[in-house]
């Protein structure tokens, strides 16, 4: 019995050791915002157990916040879809490296008729689909006849880029040979060539969408330099090189898997476990922490975001001009972004980011002065109701702490005498009710999806899209006839022109407080190379390698 | 006892259809539209319309409650909103990946949680007893949250002992065919993929086992008291049995009922509650299945969801009143 205890206290001692050692450590593990708390940190190749391959093979673990809904890339509206579908499908025309300036794709070449009604495309030849199918003029005109025959609700977003007032904007699309194919627009379109840039437009091998029907985004089969694998449902997405990729020497990468782990901090501690290779959505706060890190790296995504306070323009008090623009006097942006992004953001003026062709430069934000602010409340009569303010539940790109952000936005307020309640809801349940105008002011912000001026002033802030993206109900008929006139007009200085006068009337109505323009923030293991991660999210990984 | 077994079964109908109608009416009561949501910031109201109307959403709530029923009954759980796919095809890997979450954990619990409470008891009132118990206590109050990060940053990231998440080493993946990860490296034969795979479940297994073992280790504790002071117990020990053998033999096997009824109600809540460890550890389970459905306002997948965790829940409690016969033949069941 004697010894049974000596064994049993033994036991003891070691759990409690072990036990008491994670809480020792776990302490500065924690809380560590901003100090180091990885000296002495093993490299991280080494020390996993499974994962005991060198670095020398040529495959990327890239961990990222959720699945994807389908790798059909025309039939979905997420961007962790369109981060795989990247590189498996290829579009006509390519954006920049980092930037939404347009480049040949599968179109080497194209020419555009004078009145901006008809383009011509010359393609690549001798490209092939995975499945073996050739590439040709047919086959885009197939796609293009897929997406323009589906439903609405299917292909959203051919509907919502080529479509006006519910009538088509690529009229028709002819094969003209084996490779040229001519488009025909019903009216000029000022972003058409971005548009087709973009991801959900990537051609798919015909003879594989004809025959997997409503199952093609199980069994995707595009251009591209990857090759579907295989897909675990919430776990991983497995693609592989196109040994037959048409440009010489990419991939470099053997094989690409996607993971999902959903919550950041988890995904970090992978990355530093060196259980994956680059990590998307890393925390502002944990920025630090990676660039302390010698077997790390951070990477900045290039801004093409905006996170903005809404106020909703036909709700008391804020259908009065003067208390919009007394609230952006009131509240400190600089401040705002120097905390909660840890200065990794812009403030912002306008309702785009300087990046985009258009941006108005004369414009600055709204100074801080709460003195201002009071005087054009008083100017306004505003009567000291209590309002409430919105923050958001989940953190975004544009906005990583929206709960924080909304309390300094309180305070703000409050200094001014503007008294308001924060709340919240779930979501889903957020975004319905500010859509429908149930909100005083609200947090919300937008990731551009084609880098044009027509996609964020247009889609944000026009009176076509109340009920839709202008959650703020901003309405003003003189900015409507610059953002449609803007839609159509093909002369670049014109159209920047129509959209800066647009940012001026925008800016003294005030129908918003815009905030920050932030960098997103990823993480790769010091190894990674040629990753170049693009301001619309859905990365190209062809030119990435691992030493 | 088959008679038993019919008739609980029977009762369970009335159960699972009182539970269907609750949950279809609390989630369509929430707003949010799945519509919206599966189109995203970006739709516009006529598509986000037509979109209901392709998926039903703008019948009346009976008659899609009705329409769900009756799928139910002809075996078809309907399709997610989400992804399109049937329901009943897609949720076995998820739930697989639970089962075998779950049953790990609640076999670490079992097995550290009676031992530790059989001991509390046996010494009562001595050291051990006192720190078994205060752990258990800490045990049971300690958010899982806090603990899954912390045993990745000590045990992955610090000691490099084993893997941050996930079920597989996914530059060497696991050729699925029962989605029992465990199971399926054994009929490959695939004994290095098998310790890959236990490491895989030691961390997300100890986290979920933490407050099962601390209530099991409580129950037993006490059971074991109350049993140890009865007169059959006293008997064996003046006749001069072992002490091991008493504690194990006669006493932990009349124990052994109450903390039973723990266990199976453990189990069950493992099944739907291991949310919050499915999310550290990037466990692809039901739990999360169930809750990303909910985000995205995925009726079916939460309805049905629901049904089967509802369902095996039950199924795990009637196989723990059945297993009480199996262990103390005085109970009957008529």
């Amino acid at each position: 019995m004697k010894g049974k205890k000596y064994i049993l206290a033994f036991i003891l001692l070691l759990t409690m050791t072990v036990f008491l050692a994670a809480c020792n450590t776990s302490d500065s593990g924690s809380t560590s915002t901003d100090s180091n708390s990885d000296s002495g940190t093993p490299s991280t190749d080494s020390n996993t157990t499974d994962n005991s391959t060198t670095s020398t093979p040529q495959v990327l673990v890239f961990g990222r916040g959720a699945d994807s809904v389908s790798l059909d890339p025309a039939i979905v509206t997420d961007g962790e879809s369109f981060k795989v579908t990247q590189n498996l499908f290829e579009t006509l025309l390519n954006f920049g490296e980092q930037n939404t300036t347009i480049h040949p794709g599968l179109a080497k070449e194209w020419q555009v008729s004078d009145d901006g009604l008809t383009y011509t495309f010359q393609l690549q030849e001798g490209v092939k689909f995975h499945d073996g199918t050739d590439f040709n003029a047919e086959a885009v005109v197939k796609n293009i006849n897929r997406w323009k025959g589906g439903t609405e609700e299917d292909f959203y977003y051919f509907n919502s880029m080529f479509k006006a007032e519910g009538a088509d904007v690529i009229a028709d699309v002819k094969a003209d040979g084996d490779y040229t194919v001519v488009f025909t627009l019903s009216r000029p379109q000022a972003p058409f060539l971005k548009n087709l840039a973009m991801s959900p437009f990537g051609i798919a091998s015909p003879t594989a969408f004809e025959a997997a029907g409503d199952k093609f985004g199980d069994n995707p089969v595009g251009t591209g330099p990857f090759k579907f694998t295989e897909w675990k449902r919430n776990d991983s997405i497995t693609i592989e090189k196109n040994a037959d990729y048409w440009q010489q020497g990419l991939p470099k990468l053997d094989k690409v898997i996607f993971r999902s782990i959903p919550d950041n901090s988890a995904r970090l501690n992978a990355l530093t476990a060196g259980d994956i290779d680059l990590a998307d959505g890393i925390n502002p706060s944990d920025g630090k922490t990676v660039e302390g890190n010698a077997d790390l790296q951070l990477i900045e995504r290039p801004s093409m975001n905006i996170g903005y306070l809404g106020l909703t323009n036909t709700r008391p008090p804020f259908d009065n001009k003067l208390v919009r623009q007394a609230v952006n006097y009131a509240i400190d942006k600089q401040a705002i972004v120097d905390a909660f992004f840890e200065g990794r953001a812009q403030v912002a003026a306008n309702p785009m980011p300087s990046s985009i062709s258009g941006y108005n430069e004369a414009i600055e934000p709204y100074p801080y002065d709460p003195e201002k602010a009071k005087s054009l409340l008083a100017e306004a009569g505003y009567d000291g109701k209590e309002i409430e303010l919105w923050a958001m539940p989940v953190p975004r790109p544009y906005m990583p702490d929206g709960a924080k952000v909304a309390e300094v936005i309180q305070k703000n307020l409050e200094d001014v005498g503007i008294k308001s309640k924060i709340v919240t809801f779930e979501w889903a349940t957020y975004l319905e009710k500010a859509k429908n105008g149930d909100a005083d002011a609200f947090m919300l912000g937008w990731t551009g999806d084609n880098g044009d001026a027509d996609n964020f002033i247009y889609t944000l802030l026009d009176k076509d899209n109340i009920g839709s993206n202008n959650y703020a109900y901003y309405s003003n008929d003189e900015v409507h006839d610059l953002l449609i006139k803007a839609q159509s007009e093909t002369d670049e200085n014109v159209r920047n022109d129509l959209y800066k006068k647009a940012q001026e009337i925008i800016h003294e109505d005030a129908p918003w407080v815009p905030l920050a323009h932030s960098t997103p923030l990823l993480a790769a293991k010091a190894g990674v190379k040629g990753f170049l991660p693009h301001p619309t999210g859905s990365d190209k990984l062809d030119n990435v390698s691992i030493e | 006892m088959l008679h038993y077994i019919g008739k609980r079964l029977l009762h369970l109908i009335p159960v699972l259809l009182g539970m269907t109608f609750i949950v279809f009416l609390i989630i369509r009561a929430i707003p949010g539209d799945p519509a919206q949501v599966i189109l995203g910031q970006q739709a516009t109201a006529e598509t986000i319309a037509a979109l209901r109307q392709k998926l039903g959403l703008d019948n009346p709530w009976y008659i899609q409650y009705f329409d769900y029923l009756k799928g139910v009954f002809t075996g078809d759980l309907g399709e997610s909103l989400r992804t399109r796919q049937p329901i009943l095809s897609e949720v076995w890997p998820y739930l697989a990946a639970t089962f075998e979450l779950a049953f790990f954990a609640i076999f670490i619990a079992v097995i550290l949680g009676v031992n530790a409470g059989i001991i509390s008891a046996w010494f009562q009132n001595s050291w051990f007893d006192y720190v078994a118990m205060v752990i258990a206590l800490i045990g049971v109050s300690m958010p899982i949250f806090w603990l899954g990060l912390m045993e990745q940053w000590v045990f992955s990231i610090n000691l490099g002992w084993l893997p941050t998440s996930g079920r597989e080493n996914v530059r060497d993946p696991i050729t699925a065919i029962t989605h029992f990860y465990l199971l399926d490296t054994l009929l490959q034969g695939r004994f290095d993929q098998f310790i890959v795979v236990l490491k895989h479940l030691l961390l997300p297994g100890i986290a979920l086992a933490t407050i099962p073992t601390a209530i099991i280790a409580r129950m037993t504790r006490a059971s074991m008291l109350e049993v140890m002071r009865s007169d059959f117990i006293r008997t064996a020990r003046a006749k001069g049995q072992k002490m091991f053998i008493v504690v194990y033999k006669h006493a932990l096997k009349n124990a052994l009922i109450p903390v039973l009824t723990v266990v199976g109600l453990q189990t069950g809540m493992l099944l739907g509650g291991a949310i919050l460890t499915e999310t550290i550890f990037s466990w692809p389970g039901i739990g999360r299945y169930i809750y990303e459905a909910i985000g995205f306002r995925d009726y079916p997948v939460i309805q049905s969801g629901i049904l089967i965790v509802a369902f095996l829940f039950v199924m795990i409690n009637l196989l723990v009143d059945i297993l009480y016969t199996v262990i103390d033949s005085r109970i009957k069941y008529n």
